[in-house]
């Protein structure tokens, strides 16, 4: 691609070594680590699944015993197998068992440690098989049917009710969407264990559970079949469940997952040990599993003006693009963020939004960028709004972005009705096929607006990177030099579920994934 | 016949304001182009398939809901045997807008600098006011308008106030924990935010925290005020608010009502 900015290669090559030093610090302290989330994602891949009697998840109702027992600092696994291995039971009547109490997993001595790899490899293959399965299946899908054409147009279901989110999910399939994003219920990302089952009930969304996962993929294959092509579906691993999430995606075929380094930290108030440890082991699932991820960008805007904090966005892509090359994520499966975000009533607004979404497009040239709408500046004047859109749509072709999260003119009165989505598919159909080559005819002119500020925000995303090497990525969260929000490292949520790993950590599928994406061992704690 | 008198209705040097339509203030109805035609263009979706009997459907629909020559000017079926309709018609309802009463914040605004003054000049020390998202809800985009210091569409948030306290929790602070904060920083006022609601649950979560503070003992202290798209100032009296205010609102239309409310209340201490 010919770059039409004329970006300055040393400038982003020495934002790109800035980003590389904060992600490989943070990466020895997190391989010092775990957490319960990822503990009780090893149970889900093992195959434990539902709920005890109370409603508590049994991934939960296991991790929980193994920590009582003073043991997870080891991982889950060994306990785990070595009960398996005293009792003869299968993994799910074992996690039932310790649930109705009729096994302490406390009081099973530990099985020689040559029987327990043994037991966790044979059934860590069955998880990972499982995984790879569904890569395949996609991948076949793929070949037979039409995976549409980038910018991929991306709309979401709110209702809070899976079975209403299957009938929009399907209308909107039929009116082009190519993937449906099942927005969350306000605070899940906060709850602390993944629901269970089928629900009907959420606040401004629907539960991510498994089975959730699983009705809506099935509703998508059976009308993609129809209109021969595959609709991606997209859900959300964020939050304290971060890892959890990714492995039931990976298990229901997901394509698609918002999976951000940072988001949790900055906007959830989520401890950054947490947030950190978990995105690591959920972003090498999402790998394996060939998810897309999408990152949070498009956040920093909403708390911040867009013209001023536009180098934040990028200085947040290169980080993302960081820790992710970290855990063997290809850039062909980073869904970077950005957002169409500033005051509409700005003088050459359009120019400064043209700027961002091109320079994104030149730094990250492999990567199906995830393009948000304006959300901030939409009024509930929806004909205004529906302009708005229309302009976002057409940044969007003209730079070629990856996914374009389509704009809804009702944006700030409620979660998009099924004629809101219809109308902003018919918007973003019109504008993508009406001016689909308009990228490889236009040029900006060389001294011009467009590429003069493509070139300051670069240069102040550097210095703001440079700055953050300098004074340490952690002192940085704490300095609130991200977003304006101050994180310490022993601050917010789920703090407490994160354990530094024993000598003699084991995790079968940290190994057996950290294998498949050609990683190499964990230099800490794990004796592979 | 007709024709020719409305045509001709008048005489050459008229003034033209005198000939100008007026609006029967007690009985007023929508405007297209011309007084009282009761124009009204309306948009929705039904759950059956496009094709003429859909149309028709519509069309009594419209029908049924005061609208005089409905027509449906576009249908397009959206999938899964659902159709979307733009409806026109012309709407036979009338309402007596002269004798509307609603209640809403009588206090004057002021702008950054008068608050500011007034402040010094009337309570004579730093007014200390809390924001936050409570609930689950996770939408900041209203209360960091009116508090953060860069403040929204130009005017500046509370945050840069300098006779004000400003605090900003965030989002999804439980009421619990907004008490106790209350009590903490000893606040003057309390901005609670709520933009994200299905089922009415931000009904619930407001009134909530009414209770909690007439329970502790804290409200008549209080201004207590709540914000958001869902939020009218009535409804905010409904709910045991002192005020309520909707989309559009500023950092100023706020602080100006909460420091003048001080003063009204005798809370200027």
């Amino acid at each position: 691609m010919k770059s039409k900015l004329n970006l300055d290669p040393q400038m982003v090559e020495r934002a790109r070594a800035a980003a590389a030093t904060i992600a490989d610090n943070v990466t020895d302290f997190i391989s010092q680590r775990t957490t319960e989330s990822v503990e009780r994602t090893v149970l889900r891949l093992f195959g434990v699944d539902g709920i005890d009697a109370d409603g508590v998840p049994l991934p939960n109702v296991v991790v929980d015993a193994v920590h009582e027992a003073g043991l997870l600092a080891g991982g889950v696994t060994r306990p785990f197998m070595s009960a398996l291995i005293a009792t003869g039971l299968s993994v799910q009547e074992l996690a039932e068992a310790v649930a109705d109490g009729t096994v302490d997993i406390s009081s099973i001595a530990l099985a020689p440690e040559a029987d327990i790899r043994a037991k966790a490899r044979e059934l860590a293959a069955v998880g990972m098989d499982r995984i790879r399965q569904n890569r395949s299946t996609r991948d076949a899908y793929l070949d037979r049917l039409d995976g549409g054409q980038a910018p991929l147009l991306y709309v979401i279901v709110a209702t809070g009710n899976i079975y209403e989110d299957v009938v929009q999910a399907r209308a909107a399939a039929r009116q082009g969407a190519d993937i449906i994003a099942v927005i969350r219920s306000t605070g899940q990302s906060l709850l602390d264990y993944v629901p269970y089952g089928p629900t009907t009930e959420g606040f401004g969304g629907t539960y991510a559970t498994q089975e959730n996962f699983r009705i809506m993929r099935e509703a998508l294959d059976e009308v993609g079949e129809e209109l021969g092509r595959y609709i991606r579906l997209c859900n959300y691993c964020s939050g304290l469940c971060m890892p959890e999430i990714a492995s039931m995606g990976a298990l229901e075929r997901l394509d698609v997952m918002l999976n951000d380094a940072l988001y949790g930290i900055l906007f959830r108030d989520i401890n950054p040990q947490r947030t950190l440890v978990d995105q690591a082991f959920s972003r090498m699932i999402n790998a394996y599993a060939g998810v897309i991820i999408n990152t949070g960008e498009d956040n920093y805007l909403t708390t911040a003006d867009a013209v001023e904090a536009a180098h934040t966005v990028l200085a947040s892509q290169f980080i993302n693009e960081q820790f992710a090359l970290r855990v063997g994520l290809p850039e062909e499966q980073m869904g970077l963020g950005h957002a169409f975000e500033m005051n509409p009533m700005i003088e050459d607004g359009f120019l400064m939004e043209l700027a961002q979404a091109q320079m994104a497009r030149e730094i990250f040239p492999r990567a199906p960028l995830k393009y948000m709408p304006p959300t901030k500046h939409m009024t509930g004047n929806i004909f205004r709004g529906h302009i708005q859109d229309a302009l976002f749509n057409m940044v969007g072709i003209m730079t070629g972005q990856g996914i374009q999260l389509l704009g809804m003119m009702t944006e700030q009165i409620h979660t998009p009705l099924m004629q809101d989505r219809h109308l902003a598919l018919e918007n973003a159909k019109y504008i993508f096929n009406n001016a689909r080559h308009i990228a490889e005819e236009i040029e900006f002119a060389p001294e011009g607006r467009i590429v003069q500020r493509a070139h300051a925000v670069l240069a102040e995303s550097v210095e703001l990177l440079e700055r953050i090497v300098e004074t340490g990525f952690f002192e940085a969260l704490a300095k609130g030099v991200f977003a304006d929000v101050k994180r310490t490292i022993d601050g917010g949520k789920g703090l407490h579920g994160v354990l530094l790993r024993s000598d003699d950590y084991f995790n079968p599928f940290e190994i057996a994934l950290r294998e498949e994406l050609g990683l190499g061992p964990v230099k800490v704690g794990v004796r592979g | 016949m007709n024709e020719t008198s409305r045509v001709v209705e008048g005489q050459p040097g008229d003034d033209y304001r005198d000939r100008i339509a007026k609006a029967d203030l007690t009985r007023i109805r929508p405007y297209g182009d011309t007084m009282d035609d009761g124009k009204v263009q309306l948009s929705f979706t039904l759950p059956v398939p496009d094709g003429p009997e859909a149309v028709e459907a519509a069309r009594q629909l419209a029908a049924k809901m005061g609208l005089a020559e409905a027509s449906i000017v576009h249908h397009e079926g959206t999938g899964e045997g659902f159709t979307f309709f733009v409806a026109y018609g012309k709407c036979l309802h009338t309402v007596d807008y002269a004798h509307i009463q609603v209640p809403k914040v009588t206090s004057e605004v002021m702008d950054f600098y008068e608050i500011n003054h007034y402040i010094q000049d009337r309570i004579g020390r730093k007014v200390v006011i809390l924001g936050a998202c409570t609930g689950t809800d996770a939408h900041t985009v209203g209360i960091d308008a009116i508090m953060n210091m860069k403040g929204y569409n130009g005017e500046y948030g509370l945050e840069r106030y300098p006779e004000v306290d400003a605090h900003n929790l965030g989002s999804q602070v439980e009421n619990e924990e907004l008490v106790r904060k209350i009590i903490e920083y000893k606040a003057d006022a309390v901005l609670v935010s709520q933009v994200v609601t299905q089922k009415d649950v931000h009904i619930k979560n407001l009134g909530a925290l009414v209770d909690l503070l007439e329970a502790q003992g804290l409200r008549e202290n209080l201004i207590l005020v709540a914000g958001g798209p869902r939020i009218t100032h009535e409804l905010a009296l409904e709910l045991g608010y002192d005020a309520g205010f909707g989309p559009g609102t500023l950092a100023p239309d706020v602080a100006s009502y909460v420091v003048q409310e001080l003063v009204r209340r005798g809370l200027a201490k």
